[in-house]
């Protein structure tokens, strides 16, 4: 009986057994950004520790930086300490810090891929729940909280569970004006929230195999609003020809090597899984949320389920979700009026993302009274975007084009709701209060997709605002 | 040495709502902090205070269930984030333990590792122990962890956890660092061994 890529990274990475029956786990990578990692070096000076391995730690700030004007001293003095909090820190223990201005800072999970710090068969880890997007490259990468960023800074080793594994196959093509975004919000709203406890997600299938590393980037990226801590694809020959010459990508006499070595992790075509679900792309429409949580979704053309066609256990949250949306059940969710849209976070902030929206928004202009904000996912992304001339194109059309950071997706900075606006967001969570108001509302989508309601004035089919596949 | 948790015995706080994710917990607004100091009273603070500060109606906020040290949840518990800010501010509010019927794993794993307890019940039993505690706030509900039950009312619940996550507990070894720092030179093996990102040409 075969092995999956989970199973053999695993064995690959475990120490041995703990007295609780856990296993103390091996992480070859770990990245740190400045909102959960200043605790774990308070934790680590009281124990009278040192960082054992710095050269596997790597940091950057992200969270806290304004999108604006990055001029320092910050105008929150707080978001200031919290960046010379990481400089301090990571300079005392030797830790490698794109710091702002470095031409490498940016989202935490933007740069991990776009530098090669992120390569198969390894074992990630970081103070954020999205460390599952590495997992695109064949990787074992979940998020930790700040304790276990305490242990992996003085071990390098994890107490973990092992978990079950479920393979996702998607089998087909892509529609026109489909992409992963689609793809993992069909999914988390088959699946549910809550579907994903307990195991890791292997996405495979033809049309997860024709994705580009960008696009199994934001379908693994969202693997834990579907509660599942990991999500990763097995990696093949797109998978390195996109590490091949990224800084720290294994060179020369070293890459054929590393080539070989990542192979030997893809699940072997015999390999057990726990459990199989299969889903045909074609029938996966571009998709949006209406509701609180990522689950809540429809397709773009649907209506908000009425609450007798749910599930009576879910109809007290779409009750609470309504109400607080302001929707009616039965409501078509097009025609939605929104007065923000924003694309960015470290689900859609990346070059193609930009470079897709940009080919289609050319000659469109942003509704008047709409605020529609870019922010790139990295500082090599907005430079790669200045010089495509994709920066112009979101300019022209009306859109303000940020410096990088989370910003909006979850409102650290100065980048928020106010009041009861409405987002188009291309960001991974509708939560009550995410976005930096607490009666902010939240619509999820593709980045396409904000690009359309931008110009439409509320949510609306980018298919239709922009003439695709008719 | 660490806490052993064996019984936890306290007054108990009802909180409904299915899927609670950790945003709500404690809004990412309260996080710009380099101490987990002083959380506490930010503790689920959008769904508790409206927005010039004044109290909402929230059981966290009701008068009959001050000084609670168990609380009550659905299905679901601390999903989304990351953010070990959410139990420690729960921690931090005063609470000893969490029953609910399901709960994140991230979620769990943080609540664990600064030995929070959180068990689940089967759905019936959670929603007995939800109407006796909005009926008797005053109820005294003990959670055992070496029996595996919670008791409340003259009544017993089977409780279940990971059975990794309860010997950590009750054996007083929820903190791993200790442990994980024994590996010592096993540690060096793996470092040697297994290939680390390097700059290079």
């Amino acid at each position: 009986m075969g092995k999956t890529l989970y199973e053999k990274v695993w064995e690959a990475h475990e120490i041995r057994k703990l007295r609780s029956g856990q296993s103390q786990l091996f992480i070859d990578l770990h990245l740190l950004h400045e909102v959960t990692s200043p605790q774990a070096f308070g934790m680590l000076k009281d124990l009278g520790l040192r960082v054992r391995y710095p050269h596997r730690t790597f940091a950057t700030v992200d969270h806290i930086v304004p999108t604006h004007d990055r001029t320092e001293p910050f105008q929150d003095p707080l978001a200031q300490n919290m960046l010379e909090a990481l400089r301090q820190n990571t300079r005392e223990h030797g830790i490698t810090f794109f710091d702002l201005g470095s031409g490498n800072q940016g989202i935490v999970h933007v740069i991990g891929p776009q530098l090669g710090l992120t390569q198969p068969g390894m074992t990630i880890a970081c103070g954020d729940s999205h460390t599952s997007t590495h997992g695109a490259f064949g990787a074992v990468a979940f998020g930790i909280g700040t304790s276990q960023v305490r242990d992996v800074l003085a071990t390098q080793t994890l107490a973990a569970q092992k978990l079950k594994v479920r393979r996702i196959n998607i089998e087909g093509k892509l529609a026109p004006g489909v992409y992963a975004k689609d793809v993992i919000l069909h999914i988390i709203r088959h699946l549910g929230v809550k579907g994903g406890l307990g195991y890791a997600y292997e996405y495979g299938g033809s049309a997860v195999e024709a994705m580009d590393m960008e696009s199994r980037m934001t379908l693994c990226n969202m693997s834990i609003e579907g509660g599942a801590r990991i999500g990763y694809v097995n990696p093949d020959e797109t998978t390195f020809a996109y590490l091949e010459g990224r800084p720290y990508s294994p060179k020369r006499a070293e890459w054929e090597e590393a080539k070989k070595r990542w192979r030997s992790f893809a699940s072997d075509p015999d390999a057990r899984y726990d459990d199989v679900v299969t889903f045909r792309a074609e029938d996966i429409p571009p998709t949006v949320t209406w509701g609180i949580n990522p689950g809540q979704a429809v397709p773009i053309d649907g209506r908000i389920p009425l609450l007798e066609e749910l599930p009576e256990e879910e109809r007290p949250l779409a009750e609470e979700a309504l109400a607080y949306m302001g929707l009616k059940p039965g409501q078509p969710i097009k025609g939605v009026p929104i007065q923000v849209a924003f694309i960015g976070s470290c689900t859609n902030a990346r070059l193609s993302d930009l470079r897709e929206v940009a080919h289609y928004l050319k000659g469109h202009k942003v509704k008047r009274g709409v605020r529609a904000l870019v922010v790139p996912g990295s500082e090599w992304v907005a430079k790669k975007a200045e010089e495509e001339g994709i920066a112009e194109i979101f300019r022209e059309a009306g859109f303000e084009w940020r410096n990088p950071g989370c910003s909006m997706c979850l409102a650290m900075n100065p980048d928020r709701l106010q009041g009861d606006e409405l987002a188009a967001s291309s960001s991974n969570r509708n939560y009550k209060g995410r976005m930096g108001s607490p009666r902010g509302r939240t619509v999820l989508m593709s980045p396409l997709m904000v690009a359309a309601a931008a110009v439409a004035g509320e949510t609306a089919d980018a298919r239709e605002v922009f003439g695709i596949g008719r | 040495m660490l806490e052993k948790f064996t019984t936890i015995r306290g007054r108990a706080v009802p909180l409904r709502g299915e899927d609670i994710d950790t945003d709500r917990i404690i809004p990412a607004r309260f996080m710009k902090v380099l101490t987990f100091e002083g959380l506490g009273q930010y503790l689920f603070y959008d769904e508790r205070f409206d927005e010039r500060g004044n109290p909402k109606p929230h059981p966290l906020n009701d008068p009959r269930y001050q000084g609670a040290s168990i609380l009550l949840v659905e299905a679901g518990f601390g999903s989304g984030s990351s953010r070990e800010h959410a139990p420690q501010a729960i921690k931090r509010a005063g609470f000893k333990a969490l029953i609910g019927e399901s709960f994140a794993e991230i979620f769990f794993g943080n609540a664990t590792a600064i030995g929070l307890p959180c068990v689940t019940l089967a759905p019936e039993d959670l929603t007995v122990l939800f109407q006796a505690v909005e009926a008797d706030p005053s109820l005294e509900v003990e959670v055992d962890l070496v029996n595996k039950e919670v008791r409340f009312g003259g009544r017993t619940a089977p409780l279940s956890i990971p059975e990794a996550a309860r010997e950590a507990l009750v054996e007083g070894l929820w903190d791993p660092i200790g442990e994980l720092l024994q590996a010592g030179e096993l540690l060096d093996e793996f470092d040697r061994r297994l290939p680390y990102p390097r700059r290079s040409g």
